[in-house]
């Protein structure tokens, strides 16, 4: 066990992945450098330009080429620097990546990691705080997932090297420097929530950094005499429909949070699923946190307008007991 | 040419490669339009097979090839089994694709046939990491990849032509310019000098060749690989040739001038140009006759067996979709 933020985490999980894989390669502007927010750091050194390898600005490139390369025997992760930007691969990874194995009648795979840094980061704007995670949730061929902790980053980006799917990997970009234990034999299973904090009165469903103001809500709440469950989904696709409906089995009460627009969010999704599987154990009304359906500014004062807080989650849980 | 030096077997091989596209092609229309076996778009290359034929006879089975939504020449060419191309086209079990491609997304793997395409471009930046990935495993197969005149006008060209300069990768790409994207006059929605001089901006070596001429495309082709086989630069050959029929096996092409595909079929259709080669170089007509018949003879049997095959099995739509998540485990 040792402490470590989330990016160097994540970091890690690269470096062991490369050094048991000569097929792993990692491809994106800027690598050769260590990245723009320095996840790549030393790694060049270690393993050389063609596997630490820089690209032109080139976003279509980079996902097709990446994907060509998966296609022929090579695991790449891909590195998108801001997730607005992979919007320029769009066409590359919703009717390439996510469909050839289907198309082709199982032929093909496409064994590749797409990291998308994501979400609100000291007054980035409109163009580079997005959270879209409930978009690729929506394209069958995608698994996608978004770790909150320094521990998943790690163990969840060396499953994802591993894995044989195209994974949607979206870091967040406010939490690179948040610490905390990583033990390296922690192996998880992609697909599974984690239970941050076990309680009896409410769930609490999150990923991403709002899973963690989620447990901040939680201490909160426990103050006030509720005692909250925090779901961490971890994965949005596939993602844990049991733990979910477990938890609320049991506690009679859901708020689903998260930073990305509330409109058309993954948090309806989780909803509607409860609405439809668990209505009857439901004892008090369902509360969903998400952006207003709007852009993010750049002053900090509009910027916050956007934000969810662990505030605003500790008043939606005691909202489910009205 | 002098007849002196030609190479039979190889003009031989190449008519041989023409006739069964064509033969495949002409049952493949006659499935969509008579028999209604067909049911999506086919998009014949009846007119254009001198490329197919002549960049193909160049390869190895384990070299790469990608392709276009007009992609059947290519796929037959590298050396897929025409039968279970056109179980494809009739989305039938035992298609290369088990029936979940059909023609737009034609593939096999097995001759290293890497799909064709429904989005057009998309390919480039696909097969330039194709080539980007023999390059980081060592290996020492090349890439061809194959694309129409109006693919240039996407951004894909200009970052997978530079990607594969970057990266100096054996890849070949052929613009196979059949003048029309649908149903535009590619030329009169194209700036510049043309595919070639954008390549050359690019930084490949680019040469341009008579498409219809089989013979020559296969020479040009031939200097090309053995160059990149050596270790060389990636490269860009243009070749020319021209669509005899629609767009689609449903389109009746009438936006053409009137004539200008009657006067291409009678004078520089490639197997016409290729037929008339090989009797120069003293092969008798018999003996393209039957070559004729054979690939005809192939094709009917290849159609029949298709119709004759099940569709695939229901229980295959949640098969091959990803394995985390998988629909087959939860489809909602
Ligand atoms: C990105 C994209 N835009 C439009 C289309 C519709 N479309 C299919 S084929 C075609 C013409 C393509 O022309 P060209 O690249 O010259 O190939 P050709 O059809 O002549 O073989 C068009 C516009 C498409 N499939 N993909
Ligand atoms: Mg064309």
């Amino acid at each position: 066990m040792t402490i470590m933020t989330y990016a160097n985490a994540a970091l890690e999980a690269i470096r062991q992945s490369m050094q048991s894989d000569p097929t792993v390669w990692c491809v994106g502007e800027d690598l050769g450098r260590g990245g723009v927010f320095g996840q790549y750091k030393g790694l060049r050194e270690e393993f050389g330009e063609a596997r630490i390898s820089d690209a032109p600005i080139s976003e279509a490139a980079i996902m097709g080429a990446a994907f060509g390369a998966a296609m022929v025997g090579t695991r790449p992760v891909v590195e998108m620097r801001f997730a607005d930007f992979a919007l320029c691969a769009t066409d590359e990874l919703v009717n390439q990546i996510a469909k050839a194995r289907f198309m082709f009648g199982g032929q093909s795979r496409a064994p590749m990691v797409i990291r998308k840094p994501m979400g609100l980061w000291r007054s980035s704007a409109a163009q580079h705080s997005q959270s879209l995670e409930s978009w690729y949730v929506h394209i069958p061929g995608l698994v996608v997932l978004c770790p909150a902790t320094p521990q998943d980053n790690y163990s969840m980006l060396k499953a994802a090297i591993a894995c044989d799917d195209p994974v949607v990997y979206l870091e967040h970009k406010n939490i690179w420097a948040l610490e905390g234990d990583v033990d390296f034999d922690h192996q998880i299973t992609l697909g599974e929530a984690s239970t941050r904090r076990t309680g009896a009165d409410v769930t609490i469903v999150s990923w991403s950094n709002t899973a963690n103001l989620a447990v901040e809500a939680a201490d909160t709440l426990a103050d006030k005499n509720i005692d909250a469950e925090v779901i961490d989904l971890r994965s949005l696709w596939p993602w844990d429909k049991s733990a979910v409906l477990d938890s609320v089995r049991k506690t009679g009460r859901l708020v689903v949070a998260h930073e990305s627009v509330a409109v058309g969010g993954f948090g309806a999704e989780i909803v509607a699923t409860v609405a439809e599987q668990v209505a009857s154990s439901l004892k008090g009304p369902v509360r969903r946190l998400g952006a207003p359906r709007s852009l993010i500014a750049y002053a900090p004062n509009l910027e916050d307008k956007m934000r969810v807080t662990a505030e605003m989650i500790v008043t939606a849980a005691q909202e489910t007991f009205e | 040419m002098t007849i002196e030096n030609f190479n039979t077997d190889r003009g031989l091989a190449l008519l041989t490669v023409m006739e069964r596209i064509r033969a495949f092609e002409e049952q493949a229309c006659l499935a969509a339009e008579r028999d209604k076996l067909v049911l999506g778009a086919i998009h014949p290359s009846i007119g254009q097979e001198g490329v197919a034929a002549g960049v193909m006879s160049n390869l190895n089975k384990d070299d790469i090839i990608l392709s276009t939504h007009r992609g059947h020449g290519h796929t037959l060419a590298k050396g897929a089994s025409s039968v279970a191309m056109m179980r494809e086209l009739l989305g039938r079990e035992g298609g290369c694709c088990g029936g979940k491609g059909g023609s737009m997304h034609i593939a096999d793997f097995e001759v290293g046939m890497l799909g064709a395409n429904g989005v057009v471009s998309a390919n480039i930046t696909i097969a330039a990491g194709a080539a980007h990935a023999i390059k980081l495993l060592g290996d020492d197969r090349i890439v061809v990849d194959i694309f129409g005149d109006g693919a240039i006008n996407r951004g894909p060209f200009l970052e997978g032509l530079n990607w594969s300069t970057v990266f100096d990768l054996p890849i070949l790409f052929v613009c196979e310019d059949n003048q029309y994207s649908a149903t535009t006059k590619t030329s009169s929605m194209t700036g510049g000098d043309g595919p070639a001089a954008r390549a050359t901006a690019l930084g490949l070596r680019a040469t341009e060749v008579d498409g219809n001429d089989a013979e020559a495309v296969a020479d040009v082709a031939a200097e090309i690989c053995a160059r990149l086989r050596a270790g060389g630069k990636p490269e860009f050959l243009h070749a020319v040739t021209y669509r005899q029929t629609g767009h689609t096996s449903f389109d009746p092409a009438a936006y053409r001038p009137e004539g200008e595909a009657a006067k291409h079929r009678l004078e520089n259709d490639p197997i016409a140009r290729q037929r008339d080669i090989l009797l120069t170089a003293g092969i008798s007509e018999q003996a393209l006759t039957d070559i004729r018949g054979e690939a005809q003879a192939e094709m009917i049997e290849a159609l029949r067996l298709a119709a004759a095959s099940p569709f695939p099995d229901d229980d295959t739509v949640f098969l091959d979709v990803q394995d985390l998540g998988s629909p087959a485990v939860e489809a909602y």
